[in-house]
């Protein structure tokens, strides 16, 4: 049995896996908090020294097991905020120490880059990730456990802060993702033309912070007194469209350049249903196996993380016992920048 | 020790700026007066420039990172270097996320605005007025009412006035 820790952000995660198996995975924000009677009187986030004990419990009471049935422990080192890294890093080291057991440190990124192959076990390498959440938007050549590349990233604005940026300036509330979704399935996304930023660039690099100024240009030109409500869905179903356009042309560009027999996403975004929808035709029509997988697995999570320990594990990584140095920022992910993807 | 009199705030500069490129150069022109230890706390709307400008601070400081906006990372930590040769780090910092005051202590706010050996950079500065140091630059961009393209940007410094005995 393995415990995974993730406190990178905002959420507190802990999971339990029994070989790749998930037993269970609580995250902070999904624990209802009646649950406890009271005891927690509200999981906020980046709370994690005041949820971690908590979220361990619920996580062990789950799988039905205890520590003393756990033989390994994993935990998100980096890239992320010092603080909350620092939480997630201790509590796990503390428990290495009680019970004498090893602990993998486990990078953020590369939680989310192997989602698909924890949520589809007949996923096949070489696959293209895209991770795409509120703080990233890169694309990912995965081509095995140990080996992938970035193949680029935002170079500004992450695509889920597109959407809840311009929500807002929508009078759309927080968060604006799943608000633009549900609105924009009434609307036509074809009504309003917004830029598609480097999508015809030969790179794979992103940029969505050119959104907000078009928004409030089309804003300012057409309903300087105010959107009427029944524009909604078509502005939102069109500003969908945008976003969507370039992260699914630029997925399958990569795949078919890099010949991925995969194609996943993963993050926070990849929950949007148009990206979800539009992806899956594009790939079939290439005729690529697509994944996403469920929001357990996409949000910031626990499960992917212990996934990775133990794939590290299964190649004889010997974990760095006892010495758990986090990372704000993922120098590991900046050398495979300039590694070598076996581009055909 | 020279007397304190409280604070004083002076308009260094306006800049009008035509284009993303612009504002980027502009932070580029900015950084050349900056050194470790500096705070320097930016205000404006959504989509005016802040992290275009922060960009530009950190190509002065070479910076080989990409520089993306913080808002959901809240902190991002680059390695830059100053003219001397020396290292500098650069936090680049976005409240527009923080709703409360409990989060500053979370994330480590007074920590990062006290570090003597880093270039700390705070966008939506509005949300922690009392939290950031009174020694500071502040840097505005404004928005222009005809010309979607165009950026107004002030800059002030304030700081604790001495005066000479």
């Amino acid at each position: 049995m393995l415990v995974a820790i993730e406190s990178s952000c905002d959420e507190t995660s802990v999971a339990v896996l029994n070989g790749t198996d998930v037993l269970s995975n609580i995250i902070s924000s999904q624990l209802i908090h009646s649950k406890w009677g009271g005891v927690i009187p509200e999981l906020a986030s980046r709370a994690h020294i005041e949820s971690i004990t908590h979220v361990l419990n619920a996580a062990l009471d789950e799988a039905g097991i205890g520590m003393g049935n756990v033989h390994a422990l994993a935990c998100t080192t980096a890239p992320g905020l010092a603080g909350a890294l620092l939480v997630g890093t201790n509590f796990a080291k503390g428990l290495s120490l009680k019970y004498n057991i090893p602990c993998v440190p486990v990078n953020h990124i590369e939680g989310h880059l192997y989602s698909g192959f924890l949520e589809d076990d007949t996923l096949q390498f070489p696959a293209v990730t895209l991770v795409v959440s509120g703080g990233h938007t890169s694309l990912f050549f995965v081509e095995s456990y140990s080996s992938y590349a970035i193949l680029g990233s935002t170079r500004d604005d992450a695509a889920g802060e597109a959407f809840d940026k311009t929500a807002k300036m929508l009078g759309l509330g927080y968060p604006g993702g799943p608000l633009i979704d549900a609105l924009a399935r009434q609307g036509n996304p074809s009504a309003i033309e917004f830029p598609r930023p480097l999508l015809h660039s030969q790179s794979f690099e992103f940029s969505f912070s050119g959104m907000k100024t078009s928004v409030r240009h089309y804003l300012q030109t057409h309903h300087p007194d105010g959107v009427p409500h029944n524009m909604l869905p078509d502005i939102c179903a069109s500003l969908q469209a945008a976003i969507v356009d370039v992260l699914v042309q630029k997925t399958i560009r990569a795949a078919t350049e890099y010949a991925a027999s995969g194609i996943v996403i993963a993050g926070g975004v990849s929950a949007n249903s148009a990206l979800r929808q539009e992806m899956a035709i594009a790939a079939r029509k290439k005729n690529i196996h697509f994944v996403a997988p469920r929001a357990s697995y996409s949000l910031d999570n626990a499960a992917m993380i212990g996934f990775v320990a133990q794939k590290k594990l299964q190649a004889g990584d010997s974990p760095s016992f006892r010495r758990l140095d986090f990372e704000v920022n993922s120098k590991a992910l900046r050398m495979h920048k300039h590694g070598s993807a076996a581009r055909t | 020790m020279f007397p304190t009199l409280g604070y004083n705030s002076l308009d260094l500069e306006v800049h009008t700026t035509h284009s993303e490129d612009e504002t980027i150069l502009a932070g580029r022109k900015f950084a050349a007066r900056l050194h470790a230890g500096d705070v320097i706390a930016l205000y404006g709307t959504l989509g005016a420039g802040k992290t275009e400008f922060v960009k530009g601070i950190c190509e002065y400081f070479h910076v080989e990172d990409v520089v993306s906006s913080p808002t959901f990372t809240i902190m991002n930590q680059y390695d830059g270097m100053q003219s001397n040769g020396d290292d500098v780090k650069l936090y680049h910092v976005d409240l527009y996320r923080i709703n409360s005051k409990r989060e500053f202590s979370e994330i480590g706010f007074s920590e990062c605005m006290n570090a003597p050996d880093a270039i700390k950079l705070v966008e939506w500065a509005e949300k922690a007025n009392d939290e950031i140091p009174a020694n500071r630059y502040t840097i505005s961009f404004d928005l222009d009412n005809s010309d979607e393209n165009i950026r107004h940007i002030s800059i002030s410094h304030q700081g604790e006035q001495v005066l000479a005995a």
